[in-house]
């Protein structure tokens, strides 16, 4: 029963022992899967039936004119069968190119790409800044640690209502300002400020994974490689430079994926802070078709599912050219 | 990683023949550093706590227009914004659903990741590439393309309005993040210790249970924070499938104090107060591990 551990290596396996048999190598083999596919099983199934399944019915939907008055729906005890029809990509060419096309597609896609960008820049440059203060040798960094993760630990959604209570027309933040004097922008009403306002408050929710995970990548760099750079004269940006950041691209190309991922489908944040209904310019694309699916009346579940299959190609395709790029780079983490 | 580091250490322009100007050895920080450190720490801890405690203040102020106020609070506070929640509220219900929810997540998302993650970190199977790009993709998945198909067949399989859905659904986000995050914990843990297992007998499924799992204890700990928050802060999907308002979890029962007309911040403010309580002592139980878990899981993958 040398099953099982065998790690991409292989290297040792081979030295160790002659090539056994192809009926031997079959038993073996099936016996190493079985362990490896009835483990794997449970999340497998459940992708297929809950990801899977939903998403080519999703397609599907994109694909006809469904919405709430023609979808099966069960009103009391009667059952109304659905009634929408296939329409082919008519739904596509309507978002893309249709007359609407700039107000309800590519203006939120600009300001998507903007937010994403925006947001992951400040997560990362903040997180790392922070990290590497973390990371020297200073009285109570347990204690700042603590604290400076609590934005991760208090759920999403409380902090965000504390955000819109202090953006308030005459909450805590104007007052602050007018007491200095400065300009009190209407951070949930003007379109600009509404932006602003958003970025800031997913700054402040994300930094903390990002520092966190920096730290670590911080805390496993060989600290001899420091010494090493010290003796060849290296000064402190010198070290930064050459030994800091080439340790942490592995984890550094990781974040900074999983960030732009989550930022992009960024849902919470943006909902809650300006409800499900104001603020039209400020939504992305993922809340502007929650807002289509099921902020409106009648609910388009077609629209709703077209603009969830145009993000999945997006990020699709962003996430391979990254791959291909970090790959051309040698930064291959995953 | 140590290879091409080196190198590029080596690379550096050294200032050859030049006298090396002396460079204070990491550890040593003059007074000026060390004050500069603790002040960028402590206004960044300072903004991190504000909103919070910010929060924590104004649920004292007993009216609800406090909040524009704030100064008058300071000569009335009282907990009857608290006592008003806790027993003319449906506080207790979205407590006990969320805790339903977060829990059968954490419960199952955390033993699901497990064995996924200890499958990919051991083992090399056919279809292990595709199954480490699934994992990756559903991280992709916005929420949008997944909530209108989902809610048409939860409801033909009468599962809207249960907590079974949210169950469900929480695990499809959490888990295949929680199963990276594993893989990477358990590649740190040395395989001999499985050859022992197994050379003492223990099938695969035996070391897993045994052996690894306490051995992981930290990076569990990281999934099963990972697990609860993400359960507990999902917000699209609470909305949409929960009806029955005594199903409601915090996510959904929290937006029910701020309609379009009407918001009712002092009650806001106490409730969000009490949520946070629960998940930050859990965080406070899991914040030690929590570093070394994502060191793990961060740079290992």
């Amino acid at each position: 029963m040398t099953v099982a551990i065998d790690r991409a290596t292989g290297k040792r396996r081979g030295d160790r022992a002659p090539r056994p048999g192809l009926g031997q190598r079959i038993r073996n083999g099936y016996q190493k899967y079985w362990y490896a596919y009835a483990m794997i099983a449970p999340v497998v199934v459940v992708l297929a039936v809950i990801v899977g399944y939903p998403l080519i019915r999703g397609v599907y939907l994109t694909l006809t004119d469904a919405n709430s008055l023609n979808s099966a729906r069960t009103i009391g005890v009667n059952h109304i069968a659905a009634t929408y029809k296939f329409i082919g990509l008519g739904n596509y060419k309507d978002i893309l190119f249709g007359p609407l096309s700039y107000d309800r597609f590519w203006s939120h896609f600009l300001w998507t790409v903007v937010w994403t960008a925006a947001c992951v820049t400040l997560h990362y440059t903040i997180g790392l800044g922070l990290a590497l203060m973390l990371n020297e040798k200073v009285r109570g960094r347990t204690f700042y640690r603590v604290l400076l993760v609590l934005p991760w630990a208090v759920p999403t959604f409380v902090t965000v209502f504390s955000w819109r209570i202090m953006l308030s027309d005459s909450g805590v933040i104007n007052q602050i300002l007018h007491a200095l004097h400065m300009p009190q922008p209407q951070w949930l009403e003007d379109t600009f400020w509404q932006r602003f306002a958003a970025i800031m408050v997913n700054t402040w929710c994300g930094v903390p994974f990002m520092m966190l995970s920096l730290l670590g990548g911080l805390q496993s760099i060989d600290s001899s490689l420091y010494e090493a750079a010290e003796m060849d004269g290296a000064n402190a940006w010198q070290r930064f430079r050459h030994v800091t950041l080439p340790g942490l691209r592995s984890v550094s190309s990781t974040v900074v994926l999983l960030g732009i991922i989550w930022t992009f489908n960024q849902f919470a944040i943006i909902f809650l802070l300006f409800g499900p209904t104001s603020a039209p310019d400020a939504q992305i694309l993922v809340t502007w078709a929650y807002y289509l699916g099921f902020g409106q009346q009648p609910r388009d579940f077609a629209q709703s599912a077209a603009y969830g299959v145009l993000l999945l190609s997006i990020v699709t395709v962003f996430t391979s050219f990254y791959f291909r790029w970090l790959k051309r780079n040698d930064q291959l983490a995953v | 990683m140590s290879t091409t580091t080196l190198e590029k250490t080596e690379a550096a322009p050294a200032p050859a023949g030049a006298v090396p100007r002396r460079t204070r050895g990491r550890g040593e920080r003059g007074p000026l550093g060390t004050a500069l450190l603790h002040g960028g720490l402590a206004v960044a801890s300072l903004i991190a706590l504000a909103p919070v405690a910010w929060l924590i203040f104004l649920s004292l102020g007993p009216e609800k227009d406090d909040y524009l106020h704030p100064g008058k609070i300071l000569g009335k506070l009282s907990f009857s914004n608290y006592s008003f929640v806790l027993q003319h509220t449906g506080f207790f219900d979205w407590f006990k659903s969320t805790m339903i929810v977060a829990g059968g997540t954490t419960l199952i998302g955390v033993f699901v990741a497990a064995t996924t993650g200890y499958a990919v970190s051991r083992m090399r199977f056919p279809g292990y590439k595709q199954l480490m790009w699934v994992l990756l993709l559903t991280q992709a998945f916005p929420i949008a393309i997944l909530i209108v198909p989902m809610y048409e067949i939860f409801s033909q399989l009468d599962l809207i309005d249960t907590y079974w859905a949210l169950i469900v659904i929480n695990c499809t986000t959490a888990v295949p993040y929680s199963a990276w995050l594993l893989k990477g914990y358990f590649d740190t843990i040395p395989f001999e210790i499985d050859e022992a297992g197994r050379v003492d007998g223990l099938s695969p499924f035996g070391t897993f249970f045994r052996l690894i799992l306490p051995l992981a204890r930290p990076g569990l700990a990281v999934a099963a924070f990972y697990n609860f928050i993400t359960a507990v802060g999902e917000v699209a999907f609470a909305t949409t499938f929960m009806l029955d308002d005594s199903k409601y979890t915090f996510a959904v029962g929290l937006q029910t104090f701020v309609s379009e007309h009407d918001a009712q911040w002092n009650y806001m403010a106490a409730t969000a107060v009490l949520i946070a309580i629960p998940v930050s002592v859990f965080f406070y139980l899991v914040q030690k591990n929590l570093v070394t878990g994502l060191t793990a899981g961060g740079t290992k993958g």
